[in-house]
């Protein structure tokens, strides 16, 4: 066997070692990578940003502790930058290991705003986001489509009780909220095909502004609903969270992942290239 | 009558449900509703079924110690643990309060979510080691298809430098436009394949549900 | 002396001037704006009231001509209130504002009777519209119009292309179902993927390696759910008469039921109902990556001489693929998930892209039922294509009228 056939048929082990190598590499070591910002991104965070104190945004965490990585940064990043700015959040998870992982992620954002921290040259004094108040969860039902619509009517007819027990009439943020009608925004940050079901079910029935948050996979396949203007911007993968951070001035996990993927989207180039001069130049032997 | 009932409950239902799409009148929302309702129900009487027959299968392998039996002791284990410490030790059966139970938070932060994320995280070598097997520039179309895919990886790449905004522009009109154009193309036959195939399932027309006939 | 007195006149004299120049400043805006502010608009004419079209009731729509004074005449006006009473005495309360220019307004109530906002139908209510300027005492209000009452309509025109939509291509379905039970010949291209499947079974059956089938993780309603199980009933026919092994394993239990009912089926109609195991199709879990371990567990193990993946596939397509190509087997998969396709075209053998995988079930059985249907949904597609280049030609020469026919109103 010559070496292009080697470089042809390289075992897929040493593929594996040698992303596994350069992924270590580029997260142990820190560097900054620049960021440039796209429109559909840009257009979630100027709607999110023109909102007014006490406006009401619903955010659907709707994947699982598998796409974590990915969508985690953005749903940090979306609703920091909502509670700063002193907006009040419906959240739900939709998806059926999501709901425990949901309840974390919003304590330990509510745990953050308790610093003070200055984005784009404003300062945020600290602060206690308190359930009931300033948010409420409402947690998990089954079948997303059917949820979807339960809360087109009525939030109370999917979910009567918030994900602890307390009847969502108890709540003063849930005072004069009955659906969607209320809610200035739905953001669906998901990694399953549920987000059809907002689409379809959702912003196609009840007409409120839609924002998707997106594995980087999902994401091309939504922009024709982003061109007609059925969803009004699109966060792709931890680029679009890294995109959002850079926004917001709030650099994070986003940003710190951006250097992992691109040098192992880098690595992939290079064996492609290799492989295919390895296919090239054997098919030039055998003439 | 064992087929004849579900094929009756599917037609009257299923034309209710297209009936009800053109309906606004609170009357047709209210049985709309009820209906959403009893879903519900019978989702939770089919997650029932099914860890019956999980429960079934492994205790069936532990038994008669089948090859690898050894994991599905391993399955039944973590499934008991969970739904003990879920209903934190029977004490708070009626109340979502297990879920807060310190056990039942431990396994899913430390155990389960490491797990799943971690075989979410293999799609990252299995992404390499399939782009790298094919990828090749077999055909005329496999070259174009290396080139777009070259392309659309490159795309943010910032160190390109000027490159990087042809790339960027070339790799936007690759996804809005041809890759838009077969998506739509591709969601529109979905799309009416879903509405026959609906109509068949309503019209009895496809009964593969129902087993063979 | 002189000079001095001169100057001291002039001095003295000038605080009476102050006045004259005070009033060349800019304050004269001022006291033309509080003018301004003291003069009531004129109100809004033109106010109608209606009950809200294509709803469940509960509604009220307003319309108005906005006052002559909203950006125009006095310009002082600052937004509109509406009010509303169950009698043209009062007592009126506060309904909604709009802001300036605005020349209409929905009154949408709550259909729950225990809530704050609920708005019953079949009530008189009467309706006026406010026009505000910044001082809110200074007001004028428009003529009270009523009554009017809100109900909801029994059918929805605004989804009447919908409507003609489903009745035509049922008409269609119908047709072909027809004319293909009358003898009549249907043709219907190769699918390569589905010829492969009698291969694959055969490769199994030689190399005696079980049949790996997995039907995806969608739920019994997905039709790409049901059209995989139409395929399982194939391949599970083919199996008990090869005596093949069959694996398949189900991510939930609805599937999982109608799945061994299927097989158990298939099995009987070979001739074998007593090869038939329940254990053969089996529950894993309903987690996403916990199912995809399970089945790599499987792969590796029982290493299948085929795996069939119909159905519908998320970010697991990949790793069940790869892994699959890595335990050797030949494999084939549909599904209608579009971002799963590439994944599945570059790691499998033979791929069903989107509405092959609802063909598969005509293509295989050949049923004058499944292809008179299959052909009707290609006259369908047809019917789209011809209806958007139409379209795309009207628009381009402003002939708004076509789009119309098609726009769907909720």
């Amino acid at each position: 066997m010559n070496i292009f056939d080697r470089m042809m048929s390289l075992d897929r082990r040493w593929v594996f070692l040698f992303l596994a190598l350069v992924c270590v590499v580029t997260h142990v070591v820190p560097f900054s990578i620049p960021i440039n910002t796209t429109e559909e991104v840009e257009a979630v965070f100027n709607f999110i940003d023109t909102l007014k104190e006490d406006d009401i945004i619903f955010v659907a965490i709707d994947y699982d502790p598998n796409s974590l990585a990915e969508l985690h940064p953005m749903t940090y990043a979306i609703v920091e930058h909502a509670f700063r700015k002193k907006m009040k959040v419906i959240f739900t998870s939709l998806s059926q290991n999501g709901p425990g992982m949901a309840d974390r992620t919003i304590r330990d954002i509510t745990d953050s705003m308790m610093i003070e921290r200055t984005y784009n040259g404003v300062t945020y004094p600290p602060r206690e986001v308190k359930n009931g108040i300033d948010y409420v969860f409402l947690g998990y039902k089954p079948y997303p489509a059917l949820v979807v619509v339960g809360m087109g009517q009525n939030f109370r007819i999917p979910f009567p009780s918030d994900y602890y027990g307390t009847p969502l009439d108890d709540h003063p943020i849930m005072k004069g909220v009955q659906n969607f009608d209320q809610v200035k925004c739905v953001v669906d940050i998901s990694g399953t095909s549920g987000v059809d079901m907002w689409i379809a079910y959702g912003q196609g029935r009840y007409n409120f502004p839609l924002a998707l948050g997106l594995t980087g996979v999902m994401a091309a396949d939504y922009y024709p609903y982003l061109n007609s203007g059925q969803v009004f911007g699109i966060l792709g993968g931890l680029l679009g969270a890294a995109q959002y951070e850079k926004l917001a001035d709030n650099p994070g996990p986003a940003v710190d992942g951006m250097r992992v993927q691109l040098y192992a989207h880098i690595v992939i180039i290079l064996f492609i290239v290799l492989g295919n001069v390895g296919f090239l130049m054997s098919r030039k032997r055998k003439g | 009558m064992k087929r004849q009932v579900p094929l009756a409950l599917v037609f009257i239902f299923g034309i209710f449900m297209i009936i009800q799409y053109f309906v606004p009148h609170e009357s047709s929302e209210w049985v709309f509703e009820f209906l959403l309702d009893w879903i519900y129900i019978i989702g939770i009487f089919a997650l029932a079924l099914g860890i019956w027959s999980l429960i079934r299968v492994s205790w069936e392998k532990i038994r008669y110690r089948k090859e690898n039996w050894q994991y599905a002791a391993v399955t039944l284990l973590g499934l008991f643990f969970m739904i003990f410490f879920g209903f934190d030790y029977f004490r708070n059966f009626f109340n979502a309060t297990g879920l807060q139970n310190f056990m039942f938070r431990h396994f899913f932060d430390y155990i389960m979510i490491p797990i799943q994320a971690t075989m979410f995280s293999l799609l990252a070598f299995f992404i390499a080691s399939a782009a790298y097997r094919a990828f090749r520039a077999r055909s005329l179309l496999a070259t174009l298809l290396l080139i777009a895919a070259l392309i659309v990886m490159l795309r943010f790449n910032p160190y390109l430098g000027p490159l990087g905004d042809y790339m960027e522009k070339t790799a936007s009109w690759l996804l809005n436009v041809p890759n838009l154009a077969a998506k739509r193309a591709i969601i529109v036959g979905i799309g009416l394949g879903i509405v026959a195939t609906a109509l068949k399932v309503i019209l009895g027309i496809e009964r593969a549900y129902l087993g063979k006939d | 002396m002189k000079h001095k007195l001169l100057i001291g006149c002039c001095l003295l004299l000038l605080p009476l001037l102050a006045p004259a120049w005070a009033q060349e400043a800019p304050v004269a805006d001022t006291t033309t704006d509080s003018t301004a502010a003291m003069q009531a608009p004129a109100p809004v004419t033109d106010l109608t009231a209606r009950d809200k079209e294509n709803d469940h009731g509960h509604g009220i729509v307003l319309e108005w001509t906005p006052s002559v004074d909203d950006d125009g005449g006095l310009n002082n006006v600052f937004g509109y209130v509406i009010q509303r009473a169950e009698s043209p005495d009062g007592p009126f309360e506060e309904r909604g504002r709009v802001p300036i220019g605005a020349g209409g307004y929905d009154d949408i109530g709550s259909k729950e009777r225990e809530s704050d906002g609920f708005m019953p139908d079949y009530v008189d209510y009467y309706y006026l519209v406010r026009t505000l300027t910044v001082d809110e005492a200074v007001y004028t209000d428009s003529d009270i119009i009523g009554p009017v009452q809100s109900y909801g309509q029994w059918f929805n025109t605004g989804r009447i292309p919908v409507l003609f939509f489903v009745i035509g291509f049922m008409i269609l379905t119908m047709y072909f179902i027809t004319k293909a039970r009358g003898g009549a010949k249907l043709f219907v291209r190769r699918l390569a993927g589905i010829e492969a499947v009698d291969e694959a079974i055969g490769r199994a059956t030689e190399m005696g390696k079980p049949i790996l089938y997995v039907l995806g993780l969608g739920t019994a309603s997905d039709i790409a759910t049901i059209a995989s199980f139409t395929i399982l009933g194939r391949v599970a026919k083919k199996v008990a008469e090869y005596q093949t092994g069959l694996i398949v394993p189900c991510y939930d239990p609805i599937v999982m039921t109608v799945a061994q009912e299927t097989v158990r089926t298939s099995y009987m109609d070979a001739g074998r109902p007593d090869s038939y195991s329940d254990d053969m199709v089996y529950f894993v879990t309903q987690s996403q990556f916990a199912y995809v371990a399970a089945v790599n567990g499987t792969m590796l193990r029982e290493l299948p001489a085929t795996n069939i993946y119909m159905g519908k596939f998320f970010a697991e397509s990949l790793i069940l693929a790869e892994t699959g190509a890595l335990a050797g087997s030949i494999q084939i998969s549909g599904t209608d998930e579009i971002a799963q396709i590439p994944f599945f075209v570059v790691a499998c053998d033979y791929t069903l892209i989107g509405e092959e995988l609802y063909a598969a079930s005509a293509y295989l059985g050949r049923e004058p039922v499944l292809l008179g249907s299959l052909k009707a949904q290609d006259y369908a597609k047809a019917a789209v294509i011809i209806l958007a280049v139409i379209g795309f030609i009207t628009i381009n020469f402003d002939w708004g009228g076509f789009k119309q026919l098609f726009q769907v109103l909720d």
